[in-house]
């Protein structure tokens, strides 16, 4: 009798077991997520590494080199494979367009939680959920049909470019920004508020002193992730910028991104041969990019954020 | 500047940038469906796509984008919902956790035509699923993942501290603390994520060119064995969906009024993601009052 | 609780047993009989129409008819992933696949012809003035003989078919400057229809009201100017297979190459039957008259 409670008492209890059942099963989910991060990380580097290591392209060549045209040899005997246009052109469009989105996207994300969460909840919150939903190709075409004939008229050039690219990008981006903003913002606890406005300060003073500081890291996610996606959208940025693999002389003049070559290239060439292997470069150079980005935004929170 | 006059302004600004939000967003919304309220009727939306001749419809596709809709959220919002409890509750703040972040952050920026050749490759080829609903499925799961367990642990997140301690003292594991307070109380959070990761799969193209396919088989729908090839709930069958059938009309499509399908389909498209939207809101609010007891 | 488990397990079984039962009449006959053809988003609306008909003539048979583009369609058949691979392009021209290691099967001819903005005021060129304005010699229209516009230049991607004909046949073999790249034909009738000033090259089925097509030394661009290569930008639409296919995709090939097709689908989707043709072409671009009643 004795021994038999004695059993009961230091068996684990049904909830422990149940705790450790949970704990198991959920880092089981994120270890098949990591993993399969890591999968596809695996294949895009030993895709995008091969042009190097298989086709013997120069690494300074791919990143400095202006032209890109990789079924032709140049005067050195080594395939065109310069990257630099469609780096740079990467690059400044998905900058600008984080420029021009982050304050509409912040200004729309404090307005619909902080001074009118009643009309944001009712009237921007399903507008937005809805944005997200258009399929790239729509974004793209609108963008061909209105913003492009709109950049010419405007500033001259055949309208197709980094300005209308950015356009693009700017309103495909804002619901993923705005929303996260919106999570970020509403993740601040409420006492932060009150205290505040106990404090005697004003509305905008709180927003601007507490709550904006408090949210500095998901707001930065929240970039970095608008950032991401203007980074892999593929589609409609390619119709509006012109996609051409020249180095972006002006707003105006037509560039290319490396989500726009690599989508108009990759049908077209046979897995494994060099062609195909430095459009995957290209997706490697995208990763590479990222991950830079998302540390500078990472270092730049940290100096931002407020200690928890 | 004193504050009181900053303060007026600061808010008219904020006044300023919303409305404008709201006009970009209303006239976008507005010439998508617009443009495509003249193509729209019970023909279009029921009968078949058809290739060169005008009068096709977009029937097979619609029900393909749902079907896969669900599928893809059947199989990633576990994973999703697992992958956001760990790192928000349980996960130590460490080199490792914020490597992990950092990877899922990084697997966002990945053009969805890589993911879709991943896609192709893996299920496709190599686990020999052919192009199909599956394979889609799958794609689609290991892009939405990011975003996905992204907004859920922001969700978590945003649950104060309060109702974790008020769960644990009432002797309940922590475990049960978040299956029984957290996920209820950041439910409506969760669901907006969920929706707007559903918009994302809904409006995706490219990664479903090389799984999901682009060719929609005649469908037999009073036939509904899943085991049979032409019945609509074949998970193994081709099927392609809204979003690509806009993408290939528009970019290869040679029937006479591909113009005004193509038009339509977007105008359908976000018709359907704001009634999935209204169904989710409402749906999740039930919810939200059965498990809270609200 | 006790009372839900119970119910719980009752749906269980009872979906075993759905599931079983399904599994049970599937209709068994239709399980082998499945060929994939991926490639040439150009041939796709063809094949997967030539597809159907196929399937409701012989039932229990599934033809699976996907895009990608040349490219892939050429390596998936190579790697054997795929029955048979849709391309515009001969195997040989295509870099990283070994010709003969596969099967051709010319289904249909194609014509590719210029097209130019309509306010360009351009209707026909030289082919020296074609070349002049896609390698940059000639920047404004006016130097061609139309309105003083410039001249926005718009390729197909880096290695499709269409681009690769054109190049080869029209620009006789030189290549165009770098310039702005789309990957469909829509897009760039799309694009060419709304940009002044803009120039590209389209398959003869995406010719309409939008666009002016232009002609080359005064010869149009007509079917009957591709067949007897009066109108030398022009190329084949293949369906390649290994050198053991399938019963099924060879015969789903012939039945693409009879007349039942050639004569109906293939005319109406806007390509050149094969039957229409008065030469053959080879992989080199070397030129032969057919002779009458020989195909």
């Amino acid at each position: 009798m004795n021994n038999n409670l004695q059993k009961q008492l230091l068996k684990r209890s049904k909830a422990a077991k149940l705790e450790r059942l949970g704990k198991t099963v959920s880092f089981l989910a994120l270890m098949l997520i990591t993993l399969t991060v890591f999968a596809i990380i695996i294949f895009v580097a030993s895709k995008g590494l091969s042009t190097f290591f298989t086709n013997h392209v120069n690494l300074m060549d791919f990143l400095t080199g202006k032209n890109w045209n990789p079924s032709v040899t140049n005067s050195k005997g080594q395939p065109e494979v310069g990257a630099l246009p469609m780096i740079s052109g990467s690059f400044v469009v998905t900058i600008l367009s984080a420029l021009l989105a982050t304050p509409f996207a912040i200004g729309t994300a404090i307005f619909m939680n902080e001074i009118s969460p009643h009309r944001g909840a009712k009237l921007l919150q399903p507008v937005i959920e809805l944005l997200v939903g258009i399929p790239s190709v729509v974004y793209g075409f609108i963008g061909l049909t209105v913003v492009v004939p709109a950049v010419r008229s405007v500033f001259g050039g055949s309208g197709f470019g980094i300005l209308a690219g950015t356009f693009v990008l700017f309103v495909m981006i804002l619901p993923t920004v705005t929303s996260m903003s919106v999570d970020a913002l509403r993740s601040v606890p409420r006492y932060y508020r009150e205290a505040a406005l106990a404090l005697g300060a004003t509305q905008w003073q709180t927003i601007y002193k507490v709550v904006l500081r408090a949210a500095t890291p998901g707001m930065l996610t929240a970039i970095v992730f608008g950032m991401a996606r203007a980074f892999g959208e593929a589609l409609a940025v390619q119709m509006v910028i012109g996609n051409a693999a020249l180095m972006p002389t002006s707003l105006v003049s037509p560039a290319s991104t490396l989500t726009s070559v690599l989508t108009t290239g990759i049908g077209n060439t046979v897995m494994g041969s060099l062609q195909n292997n430095a459009l995957w470069s290209l997706a490697l150079v995208l990763l590479v990019m990222s991950l830079i980005f998302n540390l500078v935004i990472r270092m730049i929170g940290r100096k931002g954020a407020m200690s928890k | 500047m004193n504050p009181k006059l900053s303060n007026r302004v600061a808010i008219t600004v904020l006044y300023v940038i919303a409305s404008t939000i709201v006009v970009i967003l209303a006239a976008l919304l507005g010439y998508i469906i617009i443009s495509g309220l003249p193509a729209l009727s019970w023909h279009f939306l029921t009968s078949p796509a058809r290739a060169f001749t005008s009068g096709g419809g977009i029937g097979i596709q619609l029900f393909n984008s749902f079907y896969l809709l669900i599928l893809t959220m059947l199989i990633s919002f576990p994973i999703a919902l697992g992958a956001g409890i760990y790192l928000n509750e349980y996960a130590k703040q460490n080199w490792v956790t914020s490597l992990v972040r950092t990877s899922i952050e990084i697997l966002s920026s990945l053009p969805s035509v890589v993911v879709g050749l991943f896609g192709f490759l893996i299920f496709v080829v190599q686990f020999g699923f052919g192009f199909s609903i599956l394979s889609g499925a799958f794609a689609l799961t290991f892009f939405n993942l990011p975003l996905l367990t992204r907004s859920i642990e922001e969700a978590l997140a945003a649950v104060p501290d309060e109702q974790r301690e008020g769960g644990l003292a009432l002797g309940l594991s922590k475990w049960e603390t978040v299956l029984h307070v957290i996920v209820p109380a950041a439910l409506p959070t969760i669901l907006t994520g969920v929706i707007l990761s559903a918009g994302r799969i809904f409006g995706e193209a490219a990664a479903l060119i090389f799984t999901a396919g682009q060719s929609a088989p005649a469908l037999n729908f009073t036939d509904w064995n899943p085991f049979n090839i032409s019945s609509p709930l074949n998970p193994m069958r081709p099927a392609e969906t809204l979003a690509v059938h806009i993408w290939k009309i528009n970019s290869e499509g040679i029937m006479p009024d591909a113009k005004a399908i193509s038009s339509g389909a977007s105008a359908v498209l976000v018709i359907s993601v704001l009634g999935f939207n209204l169904l989710a809101r409402f749906v999740g609010h039930r919810l939200f009052k059965r498990l809270t007891a609200g | 609780m006790q009372k839900k488990r119970w119910i719980e397990c009752l749906l269980l079984v009872g979906l075993i047993i759905l599931g079983g039962w399904a599994y049970q009449t599937r209709q068994v006959n239709k399980a082998n009989m499945t060929i994939t053809a991926v490639g040439s988003t150009a041939l796709q609306p063809l094949v997967e129409a030539a597809g159907e008909d196929y399937s409701n003539h012989h039932l229990g048979t599934f033809i699976n008819v996907q895009g990608g583009g040349s490219g892939t369609g050429l390596s998936q058949v190579q790697e054997g992933a795929v029955d048979i691979g849709n391309a515009d392009v001969f195997a040989e021209e295509q870099k990283g696949i070994v010709a003969s290691r596969l099967q051709d099967h010319r289904v249909a001819v194609v014509g590719i012809t210029p097209i130019v903005n309509r306010s360009a005021g351009i209707n026909q060129l030289t082919t020296a003035q074609l070349i002049a304005v896609f390698t940059g010699k000639v920047r404004n229209w006016s130097q061609v003989g139309g309105k003083d516009q410039k001249i926005v230049i718009l390729n197909r991607a880096q290695g499709s078919g269409t681009r690769t004909t054109f190049e080869r046949f029209g620009l006789k073999g030189q290549r165009s400057i770098a310039a702005q790249e789309q990957d469909s034909s829509g897009m760039v009738r799309q694009i060419v229809a709304t940009t002044p000033g803009a120039i590209s090259y389209v398959g003869f089925s995406y010719v309409n009201k939008t666009i002016q097509a232009v002609s080359l030394n005064g010869i149009q661009p007509t079917n009957q100017n591709v067949a007897d290569n009066q109108w030398s930008i022009w190329s084949y639409e293949h369906m390649y297979t290994g050198h053991n296919p399938q019963p099924l995709a060879k015969k789903f090939i012939q039945y693409v190459q009879s007349n039942a097709i050639q004569n109906t689908l293939v005319r109406r989707l806007g390509y050149i039957s094969m039957a229409d043709m008065k030469v053959t072409r080879d992989g080199q671009g070397k030129v032969h008259q057919v002779e009458a009643n020989h195909e």
